[in-house]
This record gives C-alpha cells, structure tokens and sequence, in this order.
C-alpha cells in the first residue's frame, strides 16, 4: 500500500469521531450490564409460557434481576421450543406436554426467546421477551443516544462556515 | 490523490488496476454467484417447504441478504449489482456476448424507458409491494423461488424492449435499496478529470457510453464525465476498460459523501422515508413479541381480511405517516429558522434525506438480529438443499442455535448512534444549503434531530427495550 493512500486514510478525522461514538456507545450499554443497580428482594416466579403459531403468551415475562424463574414451556397446537437469548438456556415439548427451565435471571436487560423447534412458516419469526429489571442497558443506550444528538446538534451549531456557501 | 482532496484512487495500485480492467471481471465473480442463484430458485420451487431447512429461504434471506446489508452496500455502495444474477443473464442475452463486444447489434428493441415513468416512483411502489409480502416472501421456499424466477424474466423482457438496464434503474426493488444507501458508501467511481471528458470529443469519442473493442457502454446510461453520485452506478468497471485516457478512478471516500451533493429529488426523498419506515416496521413485526402482527402479515388460509388490514397500515405508514411526519417537523423547522423565501416541501424533500444514514444503520441493526439467530441453518442445508434428507458433506445435523446473541447490543447500538451522528450532521448540510442565514439554519436542525433521536430510541427499544 502507497505512502499516499495510507496518508488519505487516516487524514480522516471522521474515523475519529466514528470511533468515539462508537465506543462510548457500546460503554454505555456495558455500563448499563454490569454496574449492580439496586433491586428488590429477590423472588420465585413461576410463569406458564403458552406457545403457539407462532408467538409466546404472555408475549412479554417482566422479572426482576436476582428472581429465580420457573419457566414452563406449553405448546398449545404444535411442538415447540423456546431459547434464551443471553443465558444460553433451550427446552422443546409436544403439544399436551410441558418442559422447565428453571434459572436465575442475573443480568438485566431483554432477552429474546426464540423457538428452537421448526413449527411452521413464520417459526425464524417465533419471538417472546424476557425483560430482566432494571433494564439498564437499555437506559445506557437511551442516555448514549440523547448525548450523541446534543453532541451533533451542538457540533454543528458551534462550527466556523455554517453558511450556505458549505453546500 | 485525486482532486477531491480525501479521497484516494485505489486504481493507483497496480494489481487493484490490472484485476478490475481485465476482460473476465466481474464475469469471473458473476458466474458463482449465477450458480448459486440458479440452485435458490431450483430448491425453493422443489425443495421443503420448512423454510429453515431450505436452500432458498437460508441463501437468499440470511446470507445473501445479511451480506448485502452489513457488508456490501455500506462499504461497497453497487457492487453487488456489478455481478448480480437477475440482471446478468439478460444482459448477456441483449448483448449477444458474455465477455468480448461483438459488431451484431443488440438484441433488443432498444426503447427509451418512457418519461412519466422515468423516476424513481416506479420503484417506489415495488419497494412497497415488497414490504407488504414480506413476511410470506422470507418465509416460503417456493415464493422465494418463484419471485426470483419472475423477476429474472421480467428483466429479460425488459432487456429485449428497452435500453441496458432499464430494469435495474427503474424496476428492481433491491436496486432502489442498493441504488439508495450507496450515497453513504465510502467507495465512488468518478472521472479523474471532468474536464478531459469534456474535451475527449469527436465521432469516436465517448467510449465510456459507446462502447468500444474494449469493453461494452455503460450499461447504466451513466456518462462518468458528469457522474457526481453513486446512485446509478453499477461499479460494473466497463467505463474503466473503454476509457482510452485513463481518467476513471474508484476511490476510497468519506462515508455519506454522496448525501451531501446538493440535488434533492422527491422520489429519492420518498424512497428514504419508505426505507427507514420498513426498517422500524419489520423490527417490530419480526423481532418483535407481537405474535398478532405476524399473524397479520402471514397471509395464512382465512386471514384474507386481516392481510389486507395490514397491507393498508403498512402502506400508509410508509407513504403518509412517516413523510407526514417529516414534514411537520420540516414546516417547524422553517418557523423556527423564520426562513420566509424557503417553501416547506423543499425542506421536506432536502430534510428527508437524513433519514439515509440512519435507515441504513436500522437496517444493519435489524439483519445482524435474523443473521446471528438464524447463521446456524447455513451448514445443515449445505448437505441437504432441498431438505430432501442428503448429507451430502456431513453437515445436515448440525443443530440450530443462535450465535452469541449477548453480544448484538454491544454491535446494535453503535451502529444506531452513528447512524444517528451522521444523520444530524447531514442535517446541519442541508440547513446550510436550503436557509441562506446561518442562524436561522442552526436553529432549523433542532427539531429535526428531535426527531431522528426519536426515531432511534424506538429503535432502541424494538431491539432491546
């Protein structure tokens, strides 16, 4: 690689500014992962999860981070599965039966539940959430967002030649 | 380095040159990819009908379409449309030749593509057309198959009436996806002097759109000489190989350049909008809890009724919602700049255009949702194509699993923000270019980038709110 080609790369400062909100980005959303936000006490939930073509009911499982989740699994019309996003954890039925994931839920955040056991057309679409509170990486990322806006709002307000003639 | 002082020609490189100009480029990358495509279309219209065991539904719907989205267009800008299947085998027929220019002349009527249907608006309504079946098309082998085979045959058709590419201008909906986001590429082809196009003159003159015995005419109706974006380049190189002066250059070049061009369409305008809505929409509707919405979208026996329901809200969402929105906050963006000379629709249609980087970034955000869900389906169906049972390299067992999904927020909302970062500041462009004050041009962007910070965090929420 010439000398002139290395030099046209890296005289872009945008790479810079780039990378900066990137990676303050991507801090915040591990900020939001790992700093321990208070919670209550932790609690036994035990939640009945209905499968179906093709959505989970309840479509959405709100716990609290530190419950421990008794989760059964219960396809109404086909066999199912369901997978866990973020803890790695999988289980399948038939129809009529049901299958346990028992866990404690110690990380925030949402999780995806996917179904694990082909169930028809729209079954790479077979989606539930599991929403661990505080969801604090999701607020990391909300913050990320509002300081990235008033970063590039206010970067433009303040530099020299905002004028018609930098079309 | 050329004229515009940060970009970098990288046909300054010998081997980049010799590879590119050769006779057998992109031919020799166009022959795989047909092969490939041709098995798509043979195992949807065969194969199983469970989609995740399909050859089809796994190629053309996670890793072409995850390939598209997350590499080629956003670094490469057209490049897939240089060896893209659908067109090439039309191309070759309207030309009679593969690889070398003949004297015969084209098999083709060679009809201008009619004016009023010139723009993008066409395309617009495929665009549309397309989101509305989506659900059906990424999920059904035979769809799958039979859509790729009708649009192949389509572009024949209009291969044989009209002019080159008719159809990839002003038909093919992945064109206008492609043709839209790769303003924000950070790769061009442009002449390196515009000024020795202009005085390149005479009979046989203007190879670039001619032809010669080098290599064909550019098969976009693209004249490099005047070429300042990339929205209709096909990066096919031909005007590399007919250039006699050496003057085309593919450059290296700050992403979004393009956006900043101040030529602002409202077909393109509209297209931006449709493109970052669907991006929300399939969010919502494929990565989204709300198994009723699915149930909407399937057009499964008896859903009649509620597909048409979804079609209608899909539609205008795209087409009266989304704009609607841009330009209330277009005509608050005019009142706060107290611009009385600017009219509305002109900031609607420059304003619409910062939906392009974040569209792009939603769109990158959403497929690295399906790709690292669903990668595990490509080796099974490796073995098995068709799901007919084969295990033809012993991989048909491997089980499905989504690859480190912990790992997509920390990808997810970097890409988001940036997008966010590079829409805001297209903005304060385009505030520049359409308010003559300076302050009022500042004070235009507030509600603008209110919106687009809107627009992210329900993002942010559909993917891990």
């Amino acid at each position: 690689m010439g000398k002139g080609l290395k030099r046209g790369l890296f005289r872009y400062w945008g790479w810079l500014a780039v990378g900066t909100v990137a990676g303050l980005s991507a801090l915040a959303v591990a900020a939001g992962s790992f700093i321990p936000f208070p919670t209550g006490k932790p609690e036994t939930r035990e939640i009945t999860l209905n499968a179906s073509r093709f959505a989970y009911s309840p479509q959405r499982i709100e716990v609290n981070k530190g419950d421990r989740v008794i989760l059964s699994l219960a396809p109404q019309d086909v066999s199912h599965g369901v997978y866990v996003d973020g803890y790695g954890l999988k289980t399948e039925a038939a129809p009529g039966k049901t299958s346990v994931l028992d866990f404690v839920a110690d990380r925030p955040g949402t999780f995806r539940l996917r179904c694990s056991v082909p169930c028809g057309d729209l079954h790479p679409f077979m989606v539930g959430l599991l929403s661990v509170e505080p969801n604090s990486p999701f607020l990391g990322a909300v913050i990320a967002t509002l300081v990235v806006a008033l970063g590039a709002t206010a970067y433009g307000w303040l530099r020299k030649g905002t004028g018609a003639a930098r079309a | 380095m050329d004229g515009r002082s940060r970009n970098v020609n990288v046909l300054r490189w010998q081997p980049v040159r010799t590879v590119l100009s050769h006779r057998l480029f992109p031919f020799i990358v166009v022959l795989p990819v047909l092969f490939v495509f041709v098995l798509v279309i043979l195992t949807g219209l065969f194969g199983t009908p469970v989609g995740s065991a399909n050859f089809s539904i796994v190629f053309a719907w996670i890793v072409w379409w995850g390939a598209l989205i997350v590499i080629l267009v956003p670094f490469g800008a057209r490049a897939w449309c240089a060896v893209c299947p659908v067109a090439a085998v039309g191309e070759w027929v309207q030309r009679r030749a593969i690889l070398i220019p003949g004297r015969r002349r084209p098999l083709t009527l060679g009809l201008e593509w009619p004016e009023a249907i010139r723009g993008l608006w066409l395309q617009n309504s495929v665009l549309v057309v397309m989101a509305v079946f989506s659900a059906v098309i990424l999920t059904r082998p035979f769809v799958t198959g039979a859509l790729l085979l009708a649009l192949t045959l389509l572009a024949l058709c209009l291969y044989l009436v009209f002019k080159r590419r008719a159809f990839c201008r002003y038909v093919c909906p992945v064109g206008g996806f492609v043709g839209q986001y790769s303003a924000a590429a950070p790769l061009e082809v442009r002449a390196v002097d515009p000024e020795l196009c202009l005085v390149h003159c005479g009979p046989a003159a203007k190879e670039c759109i001619k032809g010669s015995a080098a290599g064909f005419g550019c098969p976009w109706m693209e004249y490099p000489g005047t070429m300042d974006r990339n929205a209709s380049c096909g990066m096919c190189m031909e005007c590399l190989k007919t250039c006699p002066k050496g003057n085309i250059a593919l450059s290296l070049r700050p992403f979004g350049a393009d956006l900043a061009v101040p030529r602002r369409h409202a077909d393109e305008a509209y297209r931006a909008l449709i493109l970052l809505t669907s991006a929300l929409l399939y969010t919502a509707i494929m990565a989204g809890p709300w198994g009723w919405m699915r149930s909407w979208a399937n057009l499964g026996s008896g859903q009649l009724p509620a597909f048409m329901g979804y079609a209608g809200l899909l539609t205008v969402s795209m087409l009266v919602l989304a704009p609607g929105a841009f330009f209330a906050v277009s005509w608050l963006a005019k009142a706060l700049s107290r611009a009385r000379d600017v009219p509305a629709r002109r900031l609607f249609v420059a304003f619409a255009y910062t939906a392009v980087p974040l569209g792009l970034a939603a769109w990158v955000a959403f497929s690295l949702d399906f790709l690292f869900a669903n990668a595990s389906d490509i080796l099974p169906v490796l073995s098995d194509p068709f799901g007919w049972g084969w295990n033809l390299f012993g991989t048909a067992g491997y089980a499905w699993r989504p690859y480190v999904p912990q790992v997509l927020p920390y990808i997810q909302v970097p890409i988001l923000t940036v997008g966010l970062a590079m829409s805001v500041r297209l903005a304060h462009q385009i505030s520049s270019e359409c308010i003559g004050d300076a302050a009022g041009a500042r004070r235009s962007v507030i509600p603008i980038a209110g919106l687009l910070a809107l627009i992210t965090v329900i993002l942010l929420w559909l993917f891990i709110g």
